[in-house]
């Protein structure tokens, strides 16, 4: 594995494959005072990005010290971007510089596939190689997200074949929502997709899913239920009357809750806004898996650095 | 004006001949013509005659764009391409909104000498879609501007695309549209489709475009007006079309290459060569454009020939400038999307690189029948080459050609301009 680009880079056996080793990290981890593995020591792992995080961004951060990396972090504000670099230019001084690999996010859909084509390239010719991970590229992808919602999946639900998965929200602008719809197709689960039609891409019926306007009628069957924040700036977009509308029409309240099954989880990748998309009461209710999905996310991010710089696991 | 012989030539693929040139125009047609002394022969072994190509949408980028294109490096292209006219498109900088810039333009194409380049002016000052531009004072300057375009940008506003249209008829005059509600396209990267949604790109969807020339096509019929369609991308737009050419309306429509050839399967690498506006679409539209180009329903081949710099490409797909090359190619796609298949004939590609183009822009001496008293104005084009292309090795200053690699049928081994050869073999004549 060069890069982790796309979810659809990954068929079912690696993307196991890759949870299979987040757990295995995750033991090796516990119990330990130092929490350290020496496996990527005196590796450069350089985070890029080009859009606010924290959760992602200290996430990969903990993730490659955890492993004895050298990691450093660049924020677009503050470095040449703000001068006019390129984003190609960017990445080949950091890979100049030495890095092994590069996590990127950028608010532009592809700019991973970019970097991966430039460095690649420019590999030809320094015979050093550099990975590019893709930790959110515009409305496209977000891969490591959606690979530590499976890993939180496994964990909760025992399995994820067969199982019956809802994504509930702004379908049409999320990241999250491609990654997940994609890789849980890929590991054998049915995916239902529930937003207003305005929120919907239009070539959706081509995805591997179906899609629902009715909440209150696929919450019963569900076996898990992902949540997706609704951006403020959409309210201004005509996507939908008004917040209080959509909270109506497709938020998880406390009462739409108890329509979900004894073991259902209720998921959310955060940040969320408590009271539009998810009620309070149930983001910290037992069935939610919203702290545990960031702790997993570490392991499965150490698992992504591991696959990609030191090769599979045995 | 020029003498010369050409020998060995197939008009519209049909029997061999020779013709003979004096001063411009054909005087002799015929087998095995005498060479008179002091006469230029140009060979053309076998190769198709065809009237010289007439480009209604080209990007010259020249006041303003000059690192990825100039009046002299886009008339080389032309000229390598079978082109002896072309229409230059007026966004430049500053916009070609006045007698003053459209003279530039038509100036500097005199002195390369290798291509009629004949200036389209803005239909509203700086493009900006509100005040009418001075359109007759550029139809009567030097520059004799025929054909007057916001392209780039749509003529949004009803009212003032009314009165262009009104004040255009009284010119004899041809407003051309791009035909796109911006209103329906804010942030769009890609074709509203199932590929699009996958790859995360905002769509643009084929509305935006059949909206604006069903309502320009009534407005067209209520002026008695000449409407013409800029780069119909979408099925949808054709049955538009199909229906207005059906009640009367005088509306012409132009297709380019890449979108009979193209569909946004190829946006998968997010490489954004393929980036385009309006954009690549499906399967299906480009099937809809080969069988409206045969039809007439949509009349002529443009390539919307839009040259960028490197740095304008090589970035992430939505910081690149849309627009793709075109006059080296187009020949080979036609060739290849429409003659193969058997949907046009040599006397159609005529129709549609040549004749067409010319009628609609009321061009006295291009897009003519081959035949004695005509311009010499040909190109030639050898049927059975087959070329791998390379955007680095085109005569044009830029390199973004989406063909990049290709091997595609056919290839023009020679322009003549009224007699005077502009390529040969490959090589555009100094």
């Amino acid at each position: 594995m060069k890069h982790l680009l796309s979810v659809t880079d990954l068929d079912a056996a690696a993307a196991t494959g890759l949870l299979d080793t987040a757990d295995r990290l995750k033991q090796a981890l516990l119990g330990r005072e130092v929490r350290k593995l020496p496996t990527l020591r005196g590796r450069t792992v350089i985070t890029m990005f080009y859009e606010n995080s924290t959760r992602t961004r200290v996430s990969f951060e903990v993730a490659g010290k955890w492993m004895s990396a050298d990691t450093v972090n660049v924020s677009a504000s503050g470095s040449s971007v703000g001068k006019g670099e390129s984003l190609r230019d960017t990445a080949l001084t950091l890979s100049a510089v030495g890095a092994d690999c590069v996590i990127v996010r950028h608010p532009a859909s592809g700019a991973a596939h970019r970097l991966a084509g430039w460095v690649d390239r420019d590999a030809e010719q320094t015979g050093t190689h550099t990975s590019i991970v893709n930790a959110g590229d515009g409305t496209h992808e977000h891969p490591t997200q959606a690979l530590l919602d499976a890993a939180t999946l496994r964990d909760r639900l025992g399995g994820i074949a067969g199982r019956r998965i809802g994504i509930v929200g702004d379908v049409l602008h999320s990241r999250v929502a491609r990654s997940n719809v994609f890789l849980l197709a890929t590991l054998g689960a049915e995916v239902v997709l529930v937003a207003p039609p305005t929120l919907l891409p239009v070539g959706v019926e081509q995805w591997p899913c179906r899609v629902s306007p009715d909440l209150d009628a696929e919450l019963p069957a569900l076996d898990a239920v992902m949540m997706l924040r609704v951006q403020a700036e959409r309210m201004h977009g005509a996507f939908f009357p008004s917040a209080r509308e959509y909270a109506i029409g497709y938020g998880l309240s406390d009462d739409r809750a108890r329509l979900l099954p004894g073991h259902a989880v209720v998921m959310h990748p955060g940040p969320m806004v408590r009271g539009m998309e998810i009620s309070p009461a149930v983001a910290d209710s037992p069935a939610s898996t919203i702290l545990a999905q960031v702790s997993n996310g570490v392991h499965v991010r150490m698992a992504v650095l591991y696959h990609l710089l030191a090769g599979a696991p045995e | 004006m020029a003498d010369l012989l050409i020998t060995n030539a197939r008009p519209y693929g049909e029997d061999a001949v020779d013709l003979l040139v004096r001063d411009g125009v054909v005087t002799d047609i015929g087998a095995g013509l005498d060479r008179p002394s002091g006469v230029e022969v140009l060979d053309a072994d076998g190769a198709v005659l065809l009237p010289g190509f007439v480009d209604l949408h080209t990007h010259l980028r020249e006041p303003g764009g000059e690192e990825s294109e100039t009046v002299e490096t886009g008339s080389r292209a032309a000229a390598r391409g079978g082109y002896t006219a072309v229409f230059a498109m007026p966004n430049t900088d500053p916009v070609a909104d006045t007698a003053v810039v459209v003279e530039h333009v038509w100036r500097r194409g005199e002195e390369v000498g290798l291509v009629d380049v004949h200036p389209v002016g803005a239909v509203t000052v700086g493009l900006e879609g509100a005040k009418m531009a001075e359109l007759g004072t550029m139809a009567k300057s030097r520059a004799r501007v025929r054909m007057f375009s916001d392209d780039g940008r749509c003529v949004h506003d009803p009212v003032l695309m009314r009165r262009a249209l009104e004040y255009a008829s009284a010119l004899g005059v041809v407003i051309a549209q791009h035909a796109e509600d911006h209103r329906l396209t804010v942030g769009a990267q890609a074709h509203e489709g199932v590929v699009a949604s996958r790859l995360g790109l905002a769509g643009w969807p084929a509305t935006a475009e059949e909206t604006i020339v069903a309502r320009d096509c009534a407005l067209a019929r209520e002026a008695g007006a000449a409407l013409h369609v800029c780069h119909v991308s979408s099925l949808r737009t054709v049955e538009v079309l199909r229906a207005a050419k059906a009640q009367g309306v005088r509306v012409s429509a132009e297709v380019t290459p890449h979108h009979l050839l193209l569909t946004d399967a190829a946006l998968t690498s997010y490489d954004p060569v393929n980036k385009v506006n309006p954009p690549l679409r499906t399967g299906a539209d480009t099937k809809a454009m080969r069988a409206a180009l045969a039809e007439g329903v949509i009349d002529v081949v443009g390539t919307d020939h839009a040259p960028h710099a490197a740095q304008y490409k090589d970035t992430e797909w939505a910081a690149a400038k849309p627009g793709m090359l075109g006059l080296e190619t187009a020949l080979s796609v036609v060739v290849h999307t429409m003659v193969e298949p058997g949907l046009l004939d040599w006397r159609g590609v005529a129709r549609v690189l040549s004749e067409r183009p010319a009628e609609i822009a009321g061009l006295p001496d291009q897009g003519r029948p081959i035949g004695e008293g005509e311009p010499a104005t040909f190109a030639l084009v050898d049927p059975d080459a087959v070329w791998t292309v390379r955007g680095s090795a085109l005569q044009s200053k830029a390199s973004n050609t989406p063909f990049e690699g290709m091997r595609l049928p056919a290839a023009v081994t020679a322009t003549v301009l009224r007699g005077r050869v502009t390529m040969k073999n490959g090589e555009v004549q100094a």
